[in-house]
């Protein structure tokens, strides 16, 4: 599948902003966060920014952006529809959270616990657009849906770890927290590659035609590439795909995992720094680990177009 | 409502594609575009359409395939366009509700004053039926040719999709797949027709004749098996015959 960068953004971004403002939320409830504006602000602001331009970016890639609002509508069988009517819906209690906590300095836990479950919710829909499509076998997997809560658990609490020790409220459970985030989820999307290389799917050229086998691409039905082969034919090398499932677990799980150890043998905003680093670090290791998810993505069409299996 | 007709009727309209006849001569993919890009989805763009990097919407492709090996194998040109699935993804996860399912003939149909140019729906279809025309920016697809097909301003006979009009050979049949005394569905039990990719559960409508038996015995023709005298010659074409069979 084509890896639109406007897509890997948006989910990477927003699973990342879904991910923070579900644990600022959870931690507010506990009791674990205290209730300061300045760490209110730039908590929720930049979770709130994340999946904001996150969601800006997911309409860029429309033919009609100015009709989005039309993908409200279809929720009773939309996965893509009820992610848009949760992200919406997950504003509301999460922008009554943010008013409460800025602005009179009073975060209320039921409200956070509230924007954690739409949090929660948003991902869910999301990961389920992609594990509802059968046409393409690597996303019509039951790790899909986990890799995705995974991601957005991971890198908002290494982003928490980050902001919690920058504003000197740092907790070394946010550190040990963010470690176990790391190896669940690196386990999950190791399961996951571990299952599509050896799943090799049902339908081949021959199920695609119904042709006695071997059925070999004699003549494509056009001479220059057309918006199927674009859209549904793009392929990484599976030498450049080993590399970069390589580098997206020394970047996203590795290194972070690294420094919050790091993290830990330190005091107060030197910890932050670090955690600092390592939130980004996650995070490049999460938009590699979305591009793989793409670009090794097959879809059936390509059986069409000379493909043997997909 | 891209959620599928609670109950869909009994007429599910689609096409028999027998793969035996196809010649692969493409007329049917260009009277599609020819007709659709002045009909109910038109225009179907062309970009660049004089220079390198061509690219189209069109409705309908033919493949060609070298299937089997040996004496066995064959070259079969293979139409593919909208199957009109019972059960299409294409529909469901459609966000704007501009994609839906006809419950009275089973077209699948698009909206395009409702579509967002989300492109889901192509990837929500393993056949590749879908086009997205970037200069409309909304996703186009074969129609049946609904606006032939219910047409009282044509003869009756032209009230066929424009591919199975055009066809030369015949290839191509439309009619009626949920009425098992149709025409069409008469021949998908006769020659064994079949779905493209069940495995999917997409339920497509259409169905894929497949290329009959190879006919390699000269018997196989219906001719003779073997040319035999009719009688012993004698005169001068025995002595001939005899002459030269030394």
């Amino acid at each position: 599948m084509h890896p639109a960068f406007s897509v890997i953004f948006f989910t990477t971004a927003s699973g990342a902003g879904y991910g923070l403002l579900a644990w600022l939320g959870i931690f507010v409830a506990l009791g674990m966060l205290p209730a300061d504006r300045w760490f209110g602000l730039v908590g929720l602001g930049l979770a709130l920014a994340l999946i904001t331009v996150g969601l800006l970016s997911s309409t860029f890639h429309l033919g009609h952006p100015e009709r989005a609002w039309r993908a409200f509508s279809q929720w009773r069988s939309s996965w893509l529809s009820r992610e848009g009517v949760a992200a919406v819906a997950t504003y509301l209690p999460a922008g009554l959270f943010g008013i409460g906590w800025v602005f009179f300095e009073q975060a209320n836990g039921l409200l956070g616990l509230l924007s954690a479950v739409g949090a929660a919710v948003t991902v869910y829909c999301t990961g389920m657009i992609y594990a509802s499509l059968k046409p393409v076998r690597q996303w019509h997997n039951k790790s899909v849906v986990p890799v995705y809560l995974g991601f957005a658990a991971m890198t908002g609490v290494v982003w928490l770890t980050a902001l919690a020790g920058l504003f000197g409220f740092g907790n070394p459970l946010f550190a040990w927290l963010s470690l176990a985030a790391l190896a669940i989820t690196a386990a999950i999307k190791l399961g996951y590659w571990r299952s599509i290389d050896n799943d090799r799917g049902g339908s081949t050229a021959a199920t695609a035609t119904g042709l006695p086998g071997p059925v070999r691409l004699l003549d494509p039905p056009h001479t220059e590439e057309n918006y199927l082969m674009r859209e549904m034919g793009y392929r990484v090398a599976r030498k450049h795909a080993e590399k970069l499932r390589r580098i997206a677990l020394a970047v996203g799980f590795a290194a972070p995992a690294v420094l919050l150890l790091l993290s830990l043998l330190l005091e107060g905003r030197a910890a932050g720094g670090i955690a600092l680093v390592a939130a980004l670090a996650a995070t490049g290791g999460a938009l590699v680990e979305r591009w793989l998810f793409f670009a090794e993505a097959k879809h059936a069409v390509t059986l069409y177009y000379g493909a043997q299996s997909a | 409502m891209t959620s599928l007709p609670e109950s869909p009727g009994a007429k599910r309209l689609g096409l028999v594609i027998d793969l035996d006849i196809c010649v692969g001569c493409h007329a049917c993919a260009v009277n599609c575009k020819e007709w659709n890009t002045g009909g109910y989805p038109a225009p179907l763009t062309d970009e660049n359409p004089y220079g390198s990097g061509t690219s189209g919407v069109w409705l309908n492709r033919i493949h060609a395939y070298e299937s089997g090996e040996g004496a066995n194998s064959r070259t079969v040109h293979f139409p593919k366009s909208c199957l009109h699935c019972e059960t299409p993804a294409c529909v469901t996860v459609c966000p704007t509700g501009a994609s839906y399912k006809r419950a009275e003939d089973g077209i699948v149909l698009v909206d395009e004053d409702l579509c967002i140019g989300c492109k889901l729906c192509s990837w929500a279809c393993p056949y590749g039926a879908r086009e997205y025309d970037h200069d409309a920016g909304v996703m186009k697809k074969c129609t049946l040719c609904i606006d032939r097909i219910y047409n009282e301003n044509l003869e009756e006979v032209d009230r066929v999709p424009a591919c199975v009009a055009t066809c030369p050979v015949s290839a191509r049949h439309f009619g009626d797949l949920g009425d098992p005394d149709s025409d069409v569905s008469r021949m998908v039990a006769d020659r064994g027709g079949y779905d493209l990719m069940p495995e999917q559960g997409y339920q497509p409508t259409n169905k894929y004749l497949p290329p009959r038996p190879r006919r390699t015995e000269a018997g196989d023709t219906g001719a003779a098996a073997a040319l035999t005298p009719v009688a012993e010659a004698g005169g001068f074409l025995g002595w001939v015959d005899r002459m030269l069979s030394r």
